[in-house]
Formats: C-alpha cells, structure tokens, sequence
C-alpha cells in the first residue's frame, strides 16, 4: 500500500483515496503531429522495474493532480510534487540519485 | 415556501460513540486567492475568521472557516443567513477573481462524540487519528469508506463530518455500524 504526501495540502495521502492518472510527464502530440509522434504520444509508455514517474489525483480529497517519484520495485516514494511542474525538481532528483546513482528515465537522468 | 429540512432530520445513534446528524447548516464554498485582501476581508466579515492555513479550520458551533484546498474555502454560517452573508460577501468581492455559491442544501452535517470517537473515524477512513498526528483545529478531506467526506475536531473527542446529502443515508448508517456497542478496537 502506498502512502504519499499531498504537495498541496502537506497530508499524508493514502492509496486508497487517490487515483493514479498514468505515466507523468508526457508532452502531447495531436492534430497536424506526424504519425511516429501521435503514435509514442498514444500508445508508448514507460513500464520500469526501479524509478518511475507517475500523475495521481486526489479524487476523494482536494481534487488536484500531482506527481509522485517512486521506485516500482521497492514501493519507496522519492518526492511528490505538483503536477504544473514541467521536470523533476532537484530534491526528488537527489533523492533518486542517492538510492540509484546512474538512473535514467526518459529523458530525465 | 416549504420548511428546509436536513438530510436525516437529526437521527442520531448511540453507541461506543454518539452519532448524530447535525441539521441544516449554512456552507459557502469560496475559491479564488486565499492570499487577496478584498477576498480576506469578505471572509472576516462573513465569518468573523481570518483565513486559515494550510489545513486549519476555525469553527465555532456553526460559523467559521475550513481550508479545503489552496485556492477553496468552506465558510460555516447560521442556515438562516446564508443568504444574507452571500450576498453581503459577493458584494465585498465586487470584481474580484473569485466565486462564492451557496452549497447547505447540497451537504449533510454528522457530529459524532464520546470518547472512542478516534476509534469510530479510524474504521471508516484512511487516516491516522492519533492525538499527534490529528488535532482540533485541523481539517482533512478524504473518504468515509465508498463516499468522500470532510472532517474537522471542535474539541478532543468531538468531530464534524462534512459529506454530500445524497450520501448521508450511506454515511450515517456507515457511522452507526462503526460505532456499535462493545466494537472497540482500542487503537486510539
């Protein structure tokens, strides 16, 4: 079960009331995109063993959305942080690196 | 016009705690700049509160303010002057980037008290209850069992409960369940 801090209400937030909207991150890709990109955008997504990046919701709460640094592996949560946010911030990221020196996600490192 | 009446009436349930639905009560929901003058001034009016912080509530009987969000407050008023406060607080927010709605008819008001209060919310939502980690002053919004609800502490071993009216009937026979004589789980 994970538990995970809302970054806008400082909460300790349980699973259970949240709602996970899938790989954050992402950039869109729509009308007038080639094909390759409409098709990375739709279809293509990270399914790490180890750090991955994820948007959650708070449905039963606040409403809002955020993002979650988390390992998959060992259930650990890296940092949260709101979801208006374009890359990780440094904190989440030297939390990564101190656990897993040499990490890669994405275009994130 | 017809006589407002609450949800449940005012049915109440004793148990290892008291379970009771509290009757109408006024609620403005405010979004906008928790941080605008104008929109701290329409508060302080309202309700006679400054506006709270990060998951404070400041609640006396049935006026005060809860922090529901950055950028929403519940504002607890008197039923019978909700209108009057709302029209009173739009004119103060005149231009202001902000929205103020008139939701008491929309909610359902539990209180449950006694001492194993703390035990009773435990078995319903996902929080922790102990005395360091939930206090009076201090408001959280999650979900009682399948519904989501608020909730706030007006004195050590009292809570307001906060849901929709259309699920009252399911919150308090949720609450009656949870509060069963001799349920005592002795966590809290």
């Amino acid at each position: 079960m994970l538990t995970l801090k809302c970054p806008f209400t400082g909460a300790l937030l349980d699973e259970t009331e949240l709602n996970c909207g899938g790989e954050a991150h992402r950039k869109r890709f729509g009308p007038g995109s080639s094909d390759e990109d409409f098709e990375t955008y739709m279809f293509t997504r990270e399914n790490p063993r180890g750090v991955h990046f994820e948007l959650w919701l708070h449905s039963y709460g606040i409403g809002k959305w955020f993002i979650a640094a988390r390992d998959t592996e060992t259930m650990e949560v890296y940092g949260t942080y709101p979801a208006q946010t374009t890359e990780p911030p440094q904190e989440v990221i030297d939390a990564i690196n101190a656990k897993h020196p040499g990490w890669t996600w994405r275009e994130f490192s | 016009m017809s006589e407002p009446i609450s949800a449940l009436n005012h049915a109440s349930f004793d148990g290892i705690a008291k379970v009771e639905e509290c009757g109408l009560q006024g609620m403005i929901t405010l979004r906008g700049n928790l941080k605008d003058k104008v929109l701290i001034k329409a508060v302080k009016d309202a309700a006679g509160q400054k506006v709270p912080g990060q998951r404070e509530a400041l609640v006396d009987g049935d006026t005060g303010v809860c922090w529901m969000s950055p950028d929403e407050l519940l504002v607890l008023v008197p039923y019978t002057e909700v209108e009057a406060k709302l029209s009173a607080m739009n004119n103060v927010l005149g231009g202001t980037h902000a929205l103020a709605v008139n939701v008491s008819d929309a909610r359902a008001v539990f209180r449950v008290s006694g001492a194993s209060a703390r035990e009773v919310m435990g078995k319903v939502a996902p929080v922790d209850f102990s005395t360091d980690m939930f206090q009076p002053g201090q408001i959280r919004r999650s979900r009682l069992a399948q519904v989501a609800g608020a909730f706030w502490m007006d004195d050590d071993q009292t809570f307001r409960v906060v849901c929709f009216r259309s699920a009252a009937d399911y919150a308090f026979k949720l609450l009656k369940v949870a509060a069963q004589p001799g349920s005592e789980v002795g966590v809290y």
